[in-house]
């Protein structure tokens, strides 16, 4: 198994219809700054690479940068971060997310079923409160209703503190994308994206982890 | 998707013409005399045939050495099999060569023993594959049919008949099942104990179900699957046909697995059967009891049209928790509209509750019951309902006819009152049921209390459940919105 980029997964998963904020990867502190400049502050940067899938257990997530000085001291210390088992190393630079509300939403490869389709209530507890419905690979739209309609914390979806209600259909769609992807991607082992922000009610993919079987790499 | 036994194969073994018992002993704890009297005891009219090694007769059953022996005129589709495993490669190739079309086989000593056990169940698989025979088992408990009297099992119970059609990975639990169809009198088409699954596994049972006339509701227990996809794909189609209720066992086993991946870490195999069978539109229950009353609620009352319960109870503290239950489920507590709430104030004192649970406060008179169980059940707010408090005044009955005074006192004629009462409310629930097309589901713990009592004595009488706990009637009509909602969505 190998795993792509948190860029090089949000690429393929993008060309299946999962929003994906835009985002940069640059080589140099100097570059992140201009293209932060060039997103508008603040921005997120982190250290990106084939070989680095835990980056908030690591803390190569830099949140919340709102000006120059800022983006070039948090990518001086990212590259500086890197060791000899990430491989080659960049740094990705993206706008900053909001949102109170983060879903998990992904791909397992079920020793009995296949590939599945997940959703689920996200973030760092994610796994404590495992509020977390499945899908056999491939769902269509109904099915990805339904995933939305059995989650225990209907409340969530809801209009939540001056955040407008989740929309629905966004989310279901990102649901049917990953099946997509699965369906037709052989070698897709796993995808994980987590989080999935809901920002202004829309579904966004702000980190993204996709595993792919080492053999049998053609697509289906 | 096609199944992979054709329908009329299985003829053979759910309605054969005649029985031959093999392995037959003469000993009554044995299973070959258990399976031969269960045979011959339960109403089957056709052919019955046994062998053994010892000759004479069993039951009046005279023995054969083998199948060979069998009569020239003799018509026998099915073979019972109780002889040790090593005996039965011969066995079968001798029923093959009478043009036997379907075996059972009990005998152990196969799958579950170990390496030499399995090759042997394969060669049994292969050879009856090779003869044109369908082959159930081994190591099974056997197989009911209703429809022939067929009781060809080697434990009990022979149910009423009905439309439920049962098949499991284990025998035990096509005996419980079995047993509460018995004591609910909801009825059983077929059943089977697919043993070890060696060419007939439980999908393949469900498939001929929801081909067979006579099966309406599917009912399985299961517990691994070879094939997870293969599984999905065969429920789905059983589904998309007739109601399907699993149990599954081993439901917790494995549990999560060591994996890279967030969304790995949280695929546990229950949440994954859950979503599968969710997707596969099948009715997944929680418990024995939850699975049999589930089936038997597919099999006896309409499916909702949409997720609102009225409940009508004759006293408060049992609706209000049948409202808590309802509020915890996926069913919802339908609102009464004001035509609704003054067609009730017309037929009780102000003090009914005027909302749901429709409580009657104990202001009910002769006619009551039946006249607001139509009211509610023809409102087009209402979805189903919930009748709770049948069986009281009869219970009181019992305590007086059981008493010192009975029948003096004028006990007698209240006694007899308090049941015809609760056997109109009883009829009342199944008829209005009928007449609107929409579930009434009657709970009481007299159900199980005191099953004789006329309430829920009269319910069995229509062909329905009664429930014993207003929860369980909840949780039964909630496996039926669910199913309704999941061909609406499709639709």
């Amino acid at each position: 198994v190998r795993t792509l980029s948190e860029h090089e997964s949000k690429q393929l998963l993008a060309a299946y219809d999962v929003p994906v904020a835009p985002e940069r990867i640059v080589a140099t502190p100097d570059e992140a700054v201009a293209e932060a400049s060039d997103l508008g502050m603040p921005v997120v940067v982190k250290l990106t690479g084939a070989g680095i899938a835990h980056k908030t257990e690591r803390g190569l997530v830099r949140l919340g940068l709102d000006s120059e000085a800022a983006v070039h001291a948090a990518a001086t210390e990212l590259l500086a971060a890197a060791v000899a088992d990430d491989g080659a190393v960049g740094l990705l630079v993206a706008p900053m997310v909001r949102g109170m509300r983060e879903f998990i939403a992904g791909v397992h490869t079920d020793p009995q079923f296949g590939a599945c389709v997940m959703l689920g209530f996200g973030g760092v507890l994610a796994e404590a409160v495992a509020d977390v419905v499945f899908r056999l690979v491939p769902i269509d739209g109904v099915d990805a209703f339904e995933m939305l309609d059995e989650l225990r914390g209907q409340r969530l979806l809801e209009e939540l503190r001056g955040e407008p209600p989740v929309d629905r259909a966004a989310l279901a769609n990102v649901l049917c994308g990953l099946s997509r992807c699965a369906a037709s991607r052989a070698d897709v082992v796993a995808i994980d994206v987590n989080p999935l922000i809901i920002s202004d009610g829309r579904p966004i993919a702000v980190d993204a982890l996709v595993e792919l079987a080492d053999t049998g790499a053609a697509p289906r | 998707m096609s199944a992979r036994f054709a329908p009329d194969r299985f003829r053979a073994l759910f309605d054969p013409r005649g029985v031959l018992v093999a392995g037959v002993s003469s000993h009554p704890a044995k299973f070959g005399f258990v399976a031969l009297h269960n045979i011959l005891s339960q109403g089957y009219e056709g052919e019955v045939y046994g062998t053994n090694l010892e000759g004479g007769d069993v039951l009046g059953v005279p023995m054969l050495r083998s199948p060979e022996d069998l009569p020239a005129g003799a018509v026998v589709d099915l073979v019972f099999i109780c002889t040790p495993s090593g005996a039965n490669p011969e066995l079968l190739r001798a029923c093959g060569e009478r043009g036997i079309g379907a075996a059972f086989v009990t005998s152990a000593g196969y799958g579950e023993a170990g390496a030499k056990g399995l090759a042997a169940q394969e060669a049994l698989a292969a050879q009856a594959e090779s003869l044109g025979m369908l082959l159930a088992g081994p190591n099974g408990q056997g197989v009911v049919s209703t429809p022939s009297h067929l009781c060809a099992q080697i434990v009990a119970p022979y149910p009423p008949a009905g439309s439920i059609g049962i098949a499991s990975q284990s025998g035990n639990f096509v005996s419980s099942f079995q047993n509460f169809a018995c004591a609910s009198g909801v009825g059983v088409s077929r059943a089977v104990s697919a043993g070890n699954a060696a060419a007939l596994g439980v999908a393949d049972f469900l498939e001929y179900y929801a081909e067979d006339p006579t099966t309406r509701v599917g009912l399985a227990y299961v517990e691994g699957l070879a094939d997870g996809r293969d599984f999905f794909e065969r429920v789905r189609g059983v589904a998309a046909r007739q109601p399907l209720v699993l149990l599954k066992g081993g439901a917790t086993a494995g549990g999560q697995r060591a994996a890279a991946s967030h969304t790995g870490a949280l695929a546990s195999d229950d949440r994954i059967f859950d979503g599968m069978c969710r997707q596969a539109g099948v009715t997944r229950a929680e418990t024995v009891e939850d699975a049999f009353e589930a089936a038997a609620t597919f099999a006896t009352q309409p499916i909702p049209r949409g997720p609102r319960v009225a409940v009508i109870t004759t006293a408060g503290g049992w609706g209000v928790v049948t409202a808590d239950a309802i509020a915890r489920s996926e069913l919802e507590l339908a609102v009464l509209a004001p035509d609704l709430v003054e067609a009730i104030d017309a037929r009780l004192p102000p003090r009914w509750s005027r909302n749901n649970p429709v409580d009657l406060a104990g202001g009910e008179t002769r006619d009551t019951i039946p006249e607001v169980l139509e009211l509610v059940a023809g409102h087009p707010d209402v979805d189903a309902v919930i009748y709770l408090g049948l069986g009281i005044q009869s219970n009181q009955a019992r305590l007086m006819r059981d008493g010192r005074f009975f029948p003096e006192h004028g006990l007698d004629r209240i006694v007899s009152y308090h049941e015809r009462q609760d056997e109109r409310f009883a009829r009342a629930a199944a008829d209005v049921s009928t007449a609107t097309g929409k579930p009434i589901l009657t709970a009481t713990e007299l159900a199980v209390a005191d099953p004789d009592n006329a309430g829920p004595r009269t319910v069995r009488e229509t062909g329905r459940v009664c429930y014993p706990s207003a929860d369980r009637a909840v949780r039964a009509l909630e496996h039926l919105w669910r199913r309704a909602r999941y061909g609406a969505h499709r639709a």
